[in-house]
C-alpha cells in the first residue's frame, strides 16, 4: 500500500518537489495529493514580468506541471488547505474536502508585504505576485487609458520586486514612479555607489525614482488616487502597486502550533522537517535552520532535500548562495557574497566608470587575498567568473579582476583558478568538480553533453560560456575547424573574406586552407561569398561550390527531380498569379502543394524543365522564393488590421516589406520570419528566427525562435518600436548573425551559444557596444541595393542556361530513370530500382 | 552484378564522344547518356583531370552524381552525392563512407578537345 503525501501549495517549489519525488520513487511508494490555491498549475513566477509581452499565460507554463498521465499524482486547484489536524494527520480544504496524510509538505510561498498605510485597500491599489495580479493591473491601466489617455502609476518598493513591477508598467507604456524608503534602489543587493548608478540608469528609462522617503497615505481623488510621500511630495496617479518585499505564508503552520522562525516562516531542520516529524516545509514559507530565502534556487534545493528524505535517503540543505544576477529594465545588476563588506576588517576595491555606466566593487579580506563578495551594476559580465571565487584565494590582484586594464575577470583569471567546490551553475547547484567529473568520467565532449549529464546550463543559461571554458581547460578540444580543408571556423573565414576581399574559393583555399575542398567547405564559402555580394550565385567558379539545391536554384527531390517555389511575399497573392501557378503546374505535369510557409510548391520538374518553368513564372511577375537556399525563406503573416477585428497594426504590410527587404540574403542557415497583428499570434512569429508581434504601441521583436527538430520560442529583444527602428534592429541582428554564426547553425542555436546570450546580443545590436552597428547597417543596405532575382539571372545568361540539361550529349532527352505514378490524382515519383552498377 | 577492376582504361571497346572539354567546368560534372540507357557522370577535378562514374547514386537510386560537389577527402579525389552526401572515390568508385559499396567507373579519354567515355 502506498502512503499519502499531501502538498499544500502548488508554486515553483512544490512542483519541483513532486517532480523529484515522482522521478525517484520508482516503486510508487507515495501517492501525492497537491492542493493549490491559485486556479492554474505552478508557473514560472520568476519570469512573471514577461507575461506583459504576450498576455499569454501559457508562455509561463512549467513543463509537466499538470502531471498528465501520472495516476499517482492528484492535482486539486483553486482549493487551498485551510487547516491541519496534526493529531489525526489530516487537512481540510476550503471546499470542505478532508484529506488524510502520512506526510504533509507546506509549500505555500510568500505573500506580498503591504505596509500599514492609510488607503492601502482602495480600488486602484494592487500587489504583484500572480498572473491574476497582472491581469488586474492591466485592466486598471486600460480603464485609466480610456478615461485620460496616458495613465500614471506608482510602485511602492525599489527593491528587486519593485523594479520588476516598474518594468511591467513600463512595458505597458507607462512612466511609473518608484518610491523606496532606503536611500538607494535595491538596498539589499547593492551598495550606495552601485545604487547611485542604478538610479541614474533607471531614470534614463523614464522612471521617476523617489528614494529615502516612504508612502505615508493614499487617498481617493475623484476617479484617481493621490499618494502622499513622507517628504511632502504628492503623486497624482491612476494606480499604485505595492511591491515592497514578501512575508512567508506561515499561517497554516502557526495555527497548527508548529514552531516558527524568528523572522517568520515555518521552522525546519536541515532536512526541511518541521517541529512535527510528519510535516515538512519548503520554499519561501520555510525557515530552514532559522533562515528564510526569497529566491527560487534555494527553494529548489529544499524540494530535492525533502523528496530525498521522504524516500528514506539522507540529504540535507547545504545552505544557499543568495547571489543574484538580474537584468532589470535592461540594466545588469549582480551581487554576491558579502556585498556590503560586513566582514570584520574587509577591504573594498571599487571601479566606477560613470561615462560608460558601469560600477564594480569587490569585497576582499583584510590581507586582500580572499574574495568575500561584490556588486556589479551596469555591466555584470564578470559575475560568472567572480561568484565561484568567493571564499577562495584570489588568483590575481583584485583590481585586475574588475579594472579596465585587465580587460575584466574573464581574461585576468582562468577557470583553472576556481576551486572544485565552486558552483558554476547556480540555478541547478552544479559545482566545477561535478562538471569536470562529467567530462573525465562520463566522457562529455561538448556543452550539450554536459547539459544533459549534469543539468548545468539548462535554466537561465548564463553559465554556458563557463561550461565551454571548463571543457577547454580539461583539454577537450572543441574544434571550430570548418572541415579538414580549413582550420578556421565559419565566422573566422567570413572575417578573412571580408577583410581581404578575396572573391573566389580557389584563392581562399590556396591562401588560407589546404587540399581541394569538399561538400562541407565549398557551400559554406559559397554562402559567405554570396553574402558579401559577388554577383550571381552561379557565376563563374561559384556554380561548382553550391550545394545540391543552390546549384540548380530548386530543391532536389528523392528521384533527382526538383521542386519549384516562387516567392509570395507575406503569403499575399493576387488571383491572377494563383491562376498562373495552376496553369504552369498543369502544363508541366507538376504535383502541387501548399507549403507550411504560406506559398505554393510545384514538384517533379526535371533539370531541363526548370528554365522553361521559370520563364513562365518570371513573365507573370514571380521570382525565386529561395526555398533551396540557406537564405531568407518566408515572412509569414496574419491578416492583421487589414481584416482582423483584433489587429493592432498592418501585419501583412510589414511582412511584405520585410520579405522584400531580406529576400536573397545568404546566411549560415535558413532564415524564417513571421509577423502577427496582435498577441493572438496567428503567424507563429515566436517560432521564427525573427518574429514580430504588433502591440498598440508598435512592434515587439523576438529573435532566435525555431520550429523543426528542436523547437525554441524566440526571446523578446525590443518592444514597442516603430517600423523604422524595427527594421534598423533587424538589419543589425541579421548581419551580426550572418557574420558570427557557425555553418548550419540556426539563430536559435547561435543565440544559445553566444557568449553572454541575449544580453550580449542586446548590447551589440541595440546599444552598439561593439561600435559595429553602422557597418552592419551598411552591409545590409548594400545587400538590399544589389538584390537581383536569381532565376531571371539564369534566363538572361546563355552560359548558365546551358547547364540546365539532363544530358550533355543529348539535350532534351528524357532521363530514363525518372517515372511517375498517380496518387490522389497527382503525379508522384516511382523509383525504377537501381540499375546493375553497384558491387557490394 | 558487375565486378570491376581498378584498372580503368584498359579493355574498353566502345568510346562514345559526349562533349567538348570546355563544357565540363573545373571541379564539376555533367551527365552523359550512352546507348542502352547507361548514364555516366563525367566529372572533372579542379586541376582538369577527367573521371567517369556511374551517374546513379546507389543510396537513393536517383541519377544525380554528375550534380555532386567535386573535391577531396584526405587527399582522395571525390564527388559527394547531392542526395545524402556520401563521398565516392573518383578513381575507383569506392564509397568512402561505406566500404561495402562501390559504383561502376568508366574510362575517359580526350581526343582533339572532345571528351569520350569508354565502355567495356
Ligand atoms: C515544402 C515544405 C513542406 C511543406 O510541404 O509544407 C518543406 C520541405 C522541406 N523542408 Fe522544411 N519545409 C517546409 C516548411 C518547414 C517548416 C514550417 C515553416 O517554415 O513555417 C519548418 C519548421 C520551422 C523551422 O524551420 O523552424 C521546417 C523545418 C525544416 C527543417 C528543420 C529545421 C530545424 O532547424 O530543425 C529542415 C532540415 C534543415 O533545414 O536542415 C527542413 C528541410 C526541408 C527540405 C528542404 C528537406 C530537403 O533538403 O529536401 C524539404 C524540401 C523542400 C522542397 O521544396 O523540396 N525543413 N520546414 C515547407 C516549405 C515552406 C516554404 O514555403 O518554403
Ligand atoms: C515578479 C517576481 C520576480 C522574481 N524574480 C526572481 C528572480 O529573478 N530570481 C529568483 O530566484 N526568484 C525570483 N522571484 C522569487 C521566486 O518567484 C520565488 O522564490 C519562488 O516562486 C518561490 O516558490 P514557492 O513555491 O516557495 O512559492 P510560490 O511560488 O509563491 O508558490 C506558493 C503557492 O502556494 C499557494 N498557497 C498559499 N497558501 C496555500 C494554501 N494554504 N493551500 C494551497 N495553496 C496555497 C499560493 O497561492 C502559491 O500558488 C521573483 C518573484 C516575483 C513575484
Ligand atoms: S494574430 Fe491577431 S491580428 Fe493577426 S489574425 Fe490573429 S487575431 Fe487577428
Ligand atoms: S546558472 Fe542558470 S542555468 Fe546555470
Amino acid at each position: 500500500m502506498s502512503r499519502t503525501l499531501v502538498v499544500a501549495g502548488h508554486g515553483m517549489v512544490a512542483h519541483r518537489l513532486v517532480e523529484a519525488l515522482r522521478s525517484d520513487d520508482v516503486d510508487g511508494t507515495w501517492r501525492v495529493v497537491v492542493f493549490g490555491e491559485e486556479t492554474r498549475p505552478a508557473y514560472d513566477r520568476v519570469a512573471l514580468t514577461s507575461y506583459v509581452d504576450t498576455w499569454n499565460p501559457d508562455v509561463l507554463a512549467l513543463p509537466g506541471a499538470e502531471y498528465r498521465g501520472d495516476e499517482l499524482v492528484e492535482l486539486v486547484l483553486g482549493d487551498p488547505v485551510e487547516s491541519i489536524d496534526r493529531g489525526a494527520k489530516r487537512v481540510t480544504t476550503r471546499s470542505g474536502r478532508v484529506q488524510d496524510y502520512d506526510a504533509l509538505v507546506l509549500a505555500t510561498g510568500s505573500r506580498p508585504f503591504v505596509p500599514p498605510v492609510e488607503g492601502k485597500d482602495l480600488p486602484g491599489v494592487f500587489v504583484y505576485r500572480t498572473i491574476e495580479d497582472l491581469d488586474d493591473i492591466r485592466a486598471a491601466v486600460e480603464r485609466a487609458r480610456q478615461r485620460r489617455g496616458r495613465p500614471a502609476a506608482a510602485v511602492v518598493g525599489g527593491g528587486l520586486l519593485g523594479l520588476e513591477a516598474a518594468k511591467a508598467l513600463r512595458d505597458m507604456g507607462l512612466s511609473p514612479h518608484v518610491v523606496e524608503m532606503a536611500p538607494r534602489l535595491m538596498p539589499l543587493q547593492v551598495d550606495d555607489g552601485g545604487g547611485g548608478l542604478l538610479n541614474r540608469l533607471v531614470t534614463d528609462l523614464d522612471v521617476t525614482v523617489h528614494t529615502g522617503t516612504s508612502t505615508s497615505a493614499i487617498a481617493q481623488d475623484g476617479d484617481r488616487l493621490r499618494a502622499s510621500l513622507g517628504n511632502g511630495t504628492e503623486l497624482d496617479i491612476d494606480l499604485l502597486v505595492f511591491s515592497a518585499g514578501v512575508r512567508p505564508r506561515d499561517d497554516l503552520g502557526r495555527e497548527a502550533g508548529l514552531e516558527l522562525g524568528e523572522r517568520g516562516g515555518v521552522l525546519t531542520d536541515e532536512t526541511c522537517r518541521t517541529s512535527d516529524p510528519h510535516i515538512f516545509a519548503v520554499g519561501e514559507c520555510a525557515s530552514v535552520a532559522g533562515r528564510v530565502y526569497g529566491l527560487v534556487a534555494p527553494g529548489y534545493s529544499m524540494a530535492e532535500v525533502a523528496a530525498a528524505t521522504l524516500l528514506g535517503r539522507e540529504a540535507s540543505f547545504p545552505g544557499a548562495d543568495t547571489s543574484t544576477k538580474l537584468k532589470l529594465m535592461g540594466v545588469d545588476v549582480a551581487s554576491f557574497g558579502d556585498a556590503h563588506a560586513a566582514t570584520e576588517g574587509s577591504l573594498e576595491v571599487v571601479f566606477n566608470d560613470a561615462v560608460n555606466g558601469s560600477y564594480k566593487k569587490l569585497v576582499v579580506s583584510d590581507d586582500a587575498t580572499t574574495l568575500l563578495g561584490g556588486v556589479l551594476v551596469g555591466d555584470a559580465s564578470e559575475y560568472n567568473l567572480l561568484r565561484p571565487l568567493v571564499g577562495g584565494e584570489l588568483p590575481v590582484d583584485p583590481a585586475a579582476l574588475i579594472g579596465p586594464a585587465g580587460g575584466g575577470g574573464g581574461d585576468a583569471v582562468g577557470v583553472e583558478a576556481l576551486p572544485d567546490d565552486a558552483q558554476i551553475c547556480s540555478c541547478n547547484a552544479v559545482t566545477k568538480g561535478a562538471i569536470n567529473a562529467a567530462i573525465h568520467d562520463d566522457g562529455c565532449d561538448g556543452v550539450g553533453a554536459i547539459k544533459s549529464c549534469t543539468r548545468a546550463g539548462t535554466s537561465c543559461g548564463s553559465c554556458v560560456p563557463m561550461l565551454g571554458k571548463l571543457l577547454s581547460a580539461c583539454g577537450v578540444e572543441q574544434s571550430t575547424a570548418l572541415c579538414e580543408h580549413f582550420t578556421q571556423s565559419r565566422a573566422e573565414l567570413f572575417e578573412i573574406v571580408r577583410a581581404t576581399r578575396i572573391t573566389t574559393f580557389s584563392e581562399l583555399i590556396a591562401k588560407h586552407g589546404t587540399g581541394k575542398g569538399c561538400a562541407v567547405c565549398k557551400p559554406a564559402v559559397a554562402s559567405i561569398l554570396a553574402t558579401l555580394g559577388n554577383g550571381h550565385v552561379l557565376g563563374g567558379e561559384q556554380a561548382s561550390l553550391q550545394d545540391t539545391n543552390d546549384r540548380f536554384l530548386a530543391n532536389m527531390q528523392r528521384n533527382g527531380t526538383y521542386s519549384v517555389v516562387p516567392r509570395v511575399p507575406g503569403g499575399e497573392i493576387m488571383p491572377d498569379k494563383l491562376i498562373v501557378l495552376g496553369q504552369v503546374a498543369k502544363e508541366f505535369g507538376l504535383y502541387t502543394k501548399i507549403t507550411g510557409g504560406q506559398r505554393v510548391d510545384l514538384f517533379g520538374a526535371t533539370v531541363d524543365q526548370l528554365p522553361q518553368i521559370w520563364r513562365r513564372l518570371v513573365d507573370a511577375g514571380f521570382e525565386s522564393g529561395h526555398a533551396y537556399g540557406k537564405a531568407l525563406r518566408t515572412v509569414k503573416s496574419c491578416v492583421g488590421t487589414t481584416w482582423c477585428r483584433y489587429g493592432q497594426q498592418d501585419s501583412v504590410g510589414l511582412a511584405v516589406e520585410l520579405e522584400l527587404r531580406y529576400r536573397g540574403l545568404r546566411s549560415p542557415h535558413k532564415l524564417k520570419s513571421g509577423v502577427s497583428g496582435c498577441q493572438r499570434e496567428c503567424a507563429e512569429a515566436r517560432s521564427k528566427d525573427f518574429g514580430i508581434i504588433a502591440t498598440e504601441h508598435g512592434w515587439n521583436l523576438y529573435v532566435g525562435g525555431n520550429g523543426g527538430a528542436v523547437p525554441r520560442h524566440a526571446d523578446l529583444l525590443v518592444s514597442g518600436v516603430d517600423t523604422d527602428e524595427l527594421v534598423r534592429i533587424i538589419d543589425r541582428f541579421l548581419m551580426f548573425y550572418v557574420r558570427t554564426a557557425d555553418r548550419l547553425q540556426r539563430t536559435a542555436a547561435w543565440l544559445d551559444e553566444l557568449d553572454g546570450g541575449l544580453d550580449h546580443l542586446y548590447a551589440v545590436v541595440v546599444e552598439d557596444s561593439l561600435g559595429i552597428c553602422d557597418e552592419l547597417e551598411a552591409a545590409m543596405a548594400e545587400h538590399v541595393a544589389n538584390y537581383e532575382d536569381e532565376w531571371k539571372g539564369v534566363l538572361e545568361d546563355p552560359e548558365k542556361l546551358a547547364r540546365f540539361t539532363s544530358f550533355v550529349n543529348a539535350p532534351g532527352a528524357p532521363d530514363p530513370t525518372i517515372a511517375f505514378e498517380t496518387e490522389r490524382d497527382q503525379p508522384v515519383p516511382v523509383m525504377l530500382g537501381v540499375p546493375e552498377v553497384v558491387s557490394r | 552484378m558487375t565486378v570491376l577492376s581498378d584498372e580503368q582504361s584498359a579493355g574498353a571497346e566502345t568510346w562514345t564522344p559526349v562533349c567538348r572539354v570546355d563544357q565540363v567546368p573545373l571541379a564539376a560534372g555533367v551527365a552523359a547518356l550512352l546507348d542502352g540507357g547507361v548514364q555516366v557522370a563525367v566529372l572533372r577535378t579542379d586541376d582538369g583531370e577527367f573521371h567517369g562514374l556511374s551517374n546513379i547514386d546507389p543510396f537513393s537510386g536517383a541519377a544525380v552524381l554528375a550534380r555532386g560537389i567535386v573535391g577531396d577527402i584526405g587527399g582522395v579525389p571525390v564527388v559527394a552525392s547531392p542526395i545524402y552526401k556520401q563521398n565516392f572515390d573518383l578513381r575507383t568508385g569506392r564509397c568512402l563512407d561505406d566500404p561495402d559499396v562501390r559504383i561502376a567507373t568508366y574510362p575517359i579519354r580526350v581526343v582533339d578537345g572532345t571528351v569520350h567515355v569508354g565502355v567495356r
